[in-house]
């Protein structure tokens, strides 16, 4: 899960890691009201779950009240474009009103907490070159990223930041500031059970303060049922609506542009071996859905739903492997679903494993029009067909 | 022949709720010596014809147990972990899906240097048919004895390839479903490293996804090491980046875990990939020469 910018910075702040002072505004009126009590100038940020908002003009300085006005207009309600969004953009709700820094002479930096999976540990990343695409430096200039792994028994220890703030170059003046800003990122990564926790960038004034001048956190969904504050934070705004109604009933399902086959697998790998094998056989999958390793008959009929919401499907591929769930308590399930929601649209089935003969049975004397398949590739053909043929 | 479990297997059953004693007696009806399940408070009481305990290390003292299988609900699922490693389990296998990662990351360390090997979590598990020997939730009836081992991050995925053996009149020495979460107890090379050992084992079909690195490692040591047949696939070929496939490790990020990057690794290393996930089966009937 993910959050916005205001959020994250609350979460820091409470760690003890010191961001520009702020306040969010849903309002023309609210964004004015927060530019007063911070004083001007101020920043006005528009908070989309998204980067590089910056170069798509979701940033702006705003010197006095009347400006603040005008920018927060304009902003609130525009559709925000950048390398992050994909071409239909986001809406902006929501701005953060932020105090102005004095950029002058200070320098950027990057800072992240992630769990890297090859050391099986968090690791504490930090780069001098701040303000930039991480992926883009990592990708140039790998000995510019500075990484400590760190022990979970122990914490992140106040040598490991120490060897990162050196590291970055800092003045021994700055060096325990940003130890303490470093060590309450770590807190703020560790309390939240966050998946990625990235500041960036990491600001060093002229004067030498530091601050976290902008803040994103993404949290491990398999761990917020112990963070409900942090799950109350969910803007709903910010998802896919398809993709929200499926996690209501326990369904996996993404979206992918251009598709016109709809599929419904039971479990994740699978579920991806059947969008490839559609791109083999020269079709296009709609979207990725995995109902889980024992769905039963009310799953189903939702997951349906779902895939037939979305008007590029021209026709469905159902391809489940029965292990636990039985082929004949599928095909009772699936001749429901169509049956009580009208599917019209071509739907070829193919499943395997338990009863799965008495399974193909009940779906052949149905009365209704469902193209069996035997094996992933001829399923994969037979979908590609009635959705229209090879593209 | 197997890798991990059969004959000598005594499996102990860490939470025994519906889930697990359902699962528990699928093991049994299978063939596998199951010895007892562990619910904390219900020790000393059956169910199902299982002996209950209240610990692990009650398991291991009374009934023998060398082997766990875990079906504890996540939020208990890594202290469980660490309860059979600290009761000298050798071998522990979590089915358990949706363990946060922080968690999992001190159970890991918490594994370090011991002699434990967890399999999973997030995993249907390991089987050896030829031995009748299940510890996991994977379908029994479709698996068979024979020399190929199979190495999967994914279930079903991997019941489809050894659906396809099967159909083939190929049996498997065992099956080891090393699950589909970030950070995992056994990962591809050690599943490889196992079968390439196993006398046994004649092919090795290694089944990845996108996300992460561990089938460009297993590669490098198929290189370094493998003179068995490997034959392979990556799902997820055209998985969009930066999106969760389903699997907490199934996600492209920065660029990196493309299912391409993955294939070109492994064809350089001498692996047949498949692009088709419908041609595993074949490929490994050519490749043993039958």
């Amino acid at each position: 899960m993910k959050i916005h910018e205001y959020q994250g910075k609350a979460i820091l702040a409470s760690a003890g890691v010191p961001v520009p002072k702020g306040k969010v505004a849903f309002t023309v009126d609210e964004a004015v009201a927060a530019g007063k009590e911070l004083g001007f100038p101020v920043v006005v940020k528009a908070q989309i779950h998204a980067g590089g908002r910056g170069k798509g003009g979701g940033v702006k300085l705003a010197k006095s009240a009347e400006e603040c006005a005008q920018i927060a207009g304009k902003m609130l309600g525009m559709t925000l474009v950048t390398h992050q969004t994909g071409p239909e953009g986001r809406v902006v709700k929501r701005l953060l009103i932020e105090q102005g820094m004095d950029l002058d002479g200070a320098k950027e930096m990057y800072l992240a907490v992630l769990v890297d999976r090859a050391s099986g540990a968090p690791v504490f990343m930090a780069s001098a070159q701040g303000g930039m695409d991480i992926e883009e430096v990592a990708a140039k200039d790998p000995k510019a990223i500075l990484k400590e792994v760190i022990d979970p028994a122990v914490g992140f220890a106040a040598f490991q930041a120490r060897k990162l703030a050196f590291g970055l170059g800092l003045p021994a003046a700055v060096v325990p500031k940003a130890v303490a800003l470093m060590q309450g990122v770590y807190r703020a990564f560790e309390q939240v059970d966050a998946s990625l926790l990235e500041i960036n960038p990491f600001l060093i004034t002229k004067a030498g303060e530091v601050f976290a001048l902008d803040a994103k956190v993404n949290f491990d969904d398999n761990a917020l049922y112990r963070h409900p504050d942090c799950e109350a934070m969910r803007d709903l705004d910010e998802e896919s609506p398809l993709e929200v109604e499926a996690s209501k009933h326990s369904l996996n399902y993404i979206k992918l542009d251009g598709g016109n086959v709809g599929c419904m697998v039971n479990g994740a790998g699978l579920a991806m071996a059947t969008m490839d094998i559609i791109k083999l056989a020269g079709g296009s999958p709609a979207n990725f859905l995995d109902v889980g390793g024992g769905a039963n008959a009310d799953q189903i009929k939702n997951a349906f739903r779902i895939l037939l919401a979305d008007a590029d499907v021209k026709a469905v591929l159902i391809n489940i492997f029965g292990g636990i769930l039985r082929c004949d308590v599928l095909a009772e399930g699936v001749i429901a679903a169509v049956k009580e929601l009208h599917v019209n649209v071509p739907v070829v089935v193919r499943m395997k494993g338990n009863n799965e003969d008495q399974g193909k049975e009940m779906l052949n004397g149905s009365g209704l029009a469902f193209t069996t398949a035997d094996d992933m590739m001829e399923a994969a053909q037979k979908v590609v067909a009635v959705a229209g043929g090879a593209r | 022949m197997s890798v991990l479990c059969g004959k000598d297997t005594r499996l102990v059953v860490q939470g025994m709720g519906k889930h697990g004693t359902f699962h528990a007696k699928g093991c049994r009806d299978y063939g596998t010596n199951v010895v007892g399940g562990v619910t904390p408070g219900k020790g000393g009481t059956t169910v199902e014809g299982f002996p209950l305990f209240d610990t692990v290390g009650e398991a291991v003292e009374k009934a023998g147990a060398n082997t766990s299988v875990i079906f504890v609900p996540p939020p208990g699922a890594a202290d469980a972990i660490m309860e059979a490693a600290d009761a000298g389990i050798p071998l522990i296998v979590c089915i358990t899906e949706g363990i946060p990662v922080l968690d999992m990351v001190k159970a890991a360390k918490y594994l370090a240097g011991k002699k434990t090997r967890l399999v999973g979590p997030n995993c249907p598990g390991i089987i050896s048919p030829g031995e009748r020997c299940k510890i996991g939730i994977m379908p029994g009836h479709i698996h068979m004895g024979g020399p190929v081992g199979v190495v999967s991050r994914s279930g079903t995925l991997t019941y489809e390839a050894v659906g396809q053996l099967t159909a083939l009149g190929i049996g498997q020495s065992s099956c080891l479903g090393i699950g589909g979460d970030p950070i995992i107890g056994t990962n591809h090379t050690d599943a490889l490293r196992l079968f390439n050992e196993d006398p046994a084992t004649e092919a090795i079909v290694m089944i990845g996804e996108i996300g992460g690195s561990a089938e460009e490692e297993a590669a490098e040591y198929v290189k370094a090491h493998v003179k068995k047949p490997v034959i392979g696939f990556i799902a997820g070929q055209t998985a969009p980046p930066g999106r969760r496939m389903g699997h907490a490790g199934a996600i492209i990020s920065g660029g990196k875990g493309t299912a391409d990057e993955k294939m070109k690794a492994m064809r350089d290393a001498g692996i047949r990939v498949v692009k088709s996930p419908a041609e595993i089966g074949q490929a490994v009937k050519e490749a043993l020469g039958r």
